[in-house]
């Protein structure tokens, strides 16, 4: 008789157990004498939180919460020996994560396509190829409300249409994998854990639009995820999902790898194209979109892959089924990328609608530290921050869009008070300067000086006008840049100074910086009643700027400081105060 | 000397071939071409220049513009800081500045022997790890301060006993 496995995993806040329970759980297996008929595992996230002690049998599809010692005797002698349930036990709370783009990620082998294949993978293509014309498909998406989940949220049967109407010999469809967001990693998860979910979207986008040459524009720092898709190609080809008559229809459809080259604003459709073309990828004014004249002046349609990954089951199950997720102008899942100062980071899916805080305290277990949770950071550098006072709000496109922020591809960044908001705003724009490419002048010189005003306030030169003017140089990039990198530039800094312009105050007018991190603010001095007087800051100052002796104590001179923090951290008493 | 430019010209040659049916095509060449010699030489990019008929300032203005391409050789051992956001809040600075103080180098640079370069890179994808580290292929995650010196020392011993 083969083994049960059990996962267990202690979630009580009172710091984690696991390890005493594997042990008392040996114990008592042992004492039953079937330590041979289980195999216990300690498993470092179990995907619930807050509930003491969670056993799981993950064959029988059983999950007890809130196991006590006591309850442990019970599960050993009725679960493990007999089979039987404890109702008492079982986990109840419907789940919050919806899982459809990651429907597969971790339970298949992405490298197989057999397994993908068993999972009705490549049955929504069958579908589409026997009894689907592309005006059905565009159809059945327009039913699902689903958007692109890129950033902008446009309708993805509309794209499909546009494209679909305009005539030409030659169209183009293509995969946007360049995800280069800071703190983003969505589409690198689908691409590595389920790269035919997404092949299969654009193989049945490329026969809605009329398309008979894909591209597959990857990421070139993602190299797991380029060879993953390098072979779930190969694989499709052998199994006749892509090349000439697939699946015996008179559609043919070809597809290629191409690889970015680090450069942000290539996820910008013109500048992607661009790329593709070899070419530097800078953007170029729309109109004409895409759609009539894209990829070598043929029409294309750009999806990313998050996107693809959902037609399958759109078509699967139903455009119905799919609208009957989420809000009234968002439908669907969205993927988010979950980090920052969260207990559980990682990837998670969850219904449209659902809020904030749900996402940061019942699915992420929480703030890392006792320290208190600030704003959440979604969007990466074209997106806003959202301070606590919103955790509430249902997430989708057009609140986050009501709150300065925007859905973006799906970072989702928490930050706690530690962190200072204007030097957030910094490296944002600091991000976007660094990849602005440098062909409209509101973006490359707008962000520059926006930049340098921000340097000005966090190294205490800053000016009360200077909030004035950083507002107004953001008007001029919202307004005049050519593409949505300039364009959404500005929306760090102007987000956070429309939460947290006191911030931006203390900064310019007290010279303070209460998250002690802009280091320029910042005071260092010896606390005397501390102080052991064993001058090690003394030795380690690099610039000699704290004096004294032992009879009088030491002292900081804030005019020779230089702010560097050693004194900070060679001090064993923690007698050197910061503020 | 001659040996090495005909083997580049071999390398090229071939490149080109595989590729020369394909549109649009110089990108996935820098990239094998990379991957050849560990950055784009100029020798390179002037041979690749003649076989494409293509002006070397079109091939420069490429590589310039794609912060993938290098015009240096790289170190024996790469060594990439991530600053993406999630690392930055974690605490990646305070780890960057460790390491130039350590290796004596700014970002982007390579150290006197050859044996570390110091990139900093946007995001490595895994952010759950925050703040990362990777060196060559290998990825440090949750790195602290004091933990630099020691993650540095194994590749320099590797040194020694090689």
């Amino acid at each position: 008789m083969g083994q049960t496995i059990v996962f267990i995993k202690d979630t009580g806040l009172e710091g984690d157990r696991t390890k005493d329970f594997y042990a008392a759980f040996l114990n008592l297996l042992r004492e039953n004498s079937l330590e041979e008929k289980a195999q216990v595992v300690r498993v470092a996230d179990i995907g619930i939180y807050n509930q003491g002690l969670v056993v799981k049998f993950p064959e029988k599809d059983v999950t007890y919460v809130k196991v006590g010692e006591e309850d442990l005797k019970e599960v050993v002698a009725k679960t493990v020996k007999e089979g039987k349930v404890i109702d008492r036990l079982l986990f109840k709370e419907e789940p919050k994560q919806l899982r459809i783009v990651l429907r597969n990620c971790g339970e298949i082998d992405p490298e197989n396509i057999d397994e993908y294949i068993a999972k009705d993978g490549y049955r929504a293509l069958a579908k589409v190829l026997k009894d689907y014309k592309p005006a059905d498909v565009i159809e059945e998406l327009k039913k699902s409300g689903l958007r692109g989940r890129g950033g902008a949220g446009f309708p993805t049967w509309l794209k499909w249409k546009l494209t679909h109407e305009t005539q030409d010999t030659q169209k183009y469809m293509i995969c946007n994998a360049d995800e280069g967001d800071p703190g983003a990693y969505m589409d690198r998860g689908v691409l590595e854990g389920d790269p035919h979910s997404v092949l299969e979207g654009l193989i049945i986008a490329g026969y809605t639009i009329g398309a008979s040459q894909g591209y597959f524009y990857v990421r070139a720092e993602y190299p797991l995820a380029v060879e993953r898709v390098e072979k779930a190609l190969k694989q499709a080809y052998d199994y006749g999902f892509l090349g000439k008559n697939i699946l015996g229809s008179n559609f043919s459809f070809d597809i290629d790898i191409r690889l970015g080259a680090g450069a942000f604003v290539c996820g910008e459709e013109t500048a992607l194209i661009a790329s593709i073309e070899g070419r530097r990828g800078t953007p170029r004014p729309r109109p004409p979109y895409p759609s009539v004249k894209g990829l070598w002046d043929k029409p294309t349609a750009i999806n990313n892959v998050e996107t693809l990954a959902n037609i399958a089951p759109i078509i699967l199950k139903g455009g119905d089924w799919y609208s009957s997720i989420g809000t009234e102008k968002s439908k669907g899942t969205k993927v988010f990328a979950l980090t920052g100062k969260v207990k559980n980071s990682g990837l998670v899916e969850v219904p449209m609608g659902i809020t904030l805080r749900e996402i940061v305290f019942d699915i992420g277990g929480g703030m890392l530290s006792d320290k208190g949770i600030k704003a959440i950071q979604t969007g990466g550098p074209s997106g806003g921050v959202i301070p606590k006072e919103y955790l509430d709000t249902p997430v989708d496109y057009e609140n986050l869009q009501k709150l300065g922020s925007i859905m973006g591809s799906g970072g989702m960044i928490v930050m706690d008070e530690d962190d200072c908001m204007v030097d957030i705003a910094k490296f944002y724009l600091g991000f976007c300067v660094d990849e602005s490419c440098g062909k409209c002048v509101p973006c490359r010189i707008g962000g520059y000086q926006m930049l340098s005003v921000l340097n000005k306030i966090t190294e205490s030169q800053g000016q009360i006008e200077d909030l004035d003017k950083l507002k107004r140089i953001a008007l001029a990039m919202q307004k005049a840049s050519l593409c949505a990198l300039g364009q959404t530039a500005a929306n760090p800094v102007i987000s956070t100074i429309r939460y947290f312009e006191e911030e931006y105050r203390d900064h310019i007018v007290n010279k303070k910086c209460r998250s002690h991190k802009c280091k320029h603010l910042l005071n260092y001095n010896v606390i005397q009643d501390r102080c052991k007087r064993c001058r090690v800051c003394v030795i380690n100052c690099p610039v000699n700027a704290i004096s004294g002796d032992k009879e009088k104590g030491f002292f900081v001179d804030p005019k020779t400081c230089v702010r560097c923090g050693k004194c900070f951290e060679v001090c064993k008493f923690n007698a050197i105060a910061k503020e | 000397m001659t040996e090495e430019k005909k083997n580049m010209q071999q390398e090229i040659a071939s490149l080109v071939e595989k590729w020369k049916d394909k549109e649009g095509n110089l990108i996935m060449i820098l990239h094998e071409l990379q991957n050849y010699f560990g950055y784009v030489p100029r020798a390179a990019a002037l041979e690749l220049s003649r076989a494409l008929q293509t002006p070397l300032a079109r091939i420069y203005e490429v590589i310039t513009f794609y912060n993938f391409f290098k015009l240096e050789p790289p170190g024996k051992h790469i060594i990439s800081l991530c600053l993406g956001t999630a690392c930055y809040l974690k605490g990646a600075p305070v780890l960057l500045n460790e390491i130039k103080t350590l290796l004596n180098i700014e970002e982007g640079q390579t150290t006197k022997d050859g044996l570390f370069q110091l990139d900093v890179v946007r995001c490595l994808g895994c952010c759950g790890l925050a703040p990362v580290i990777k060196i060559d292929e290998k990825v440090y995650g949750k790195v602290q301060k004091n933990q630099v010196m020691g993650i540095l020392s194994e590749y320099s011993e590797h040194q020694k006993e090689g």
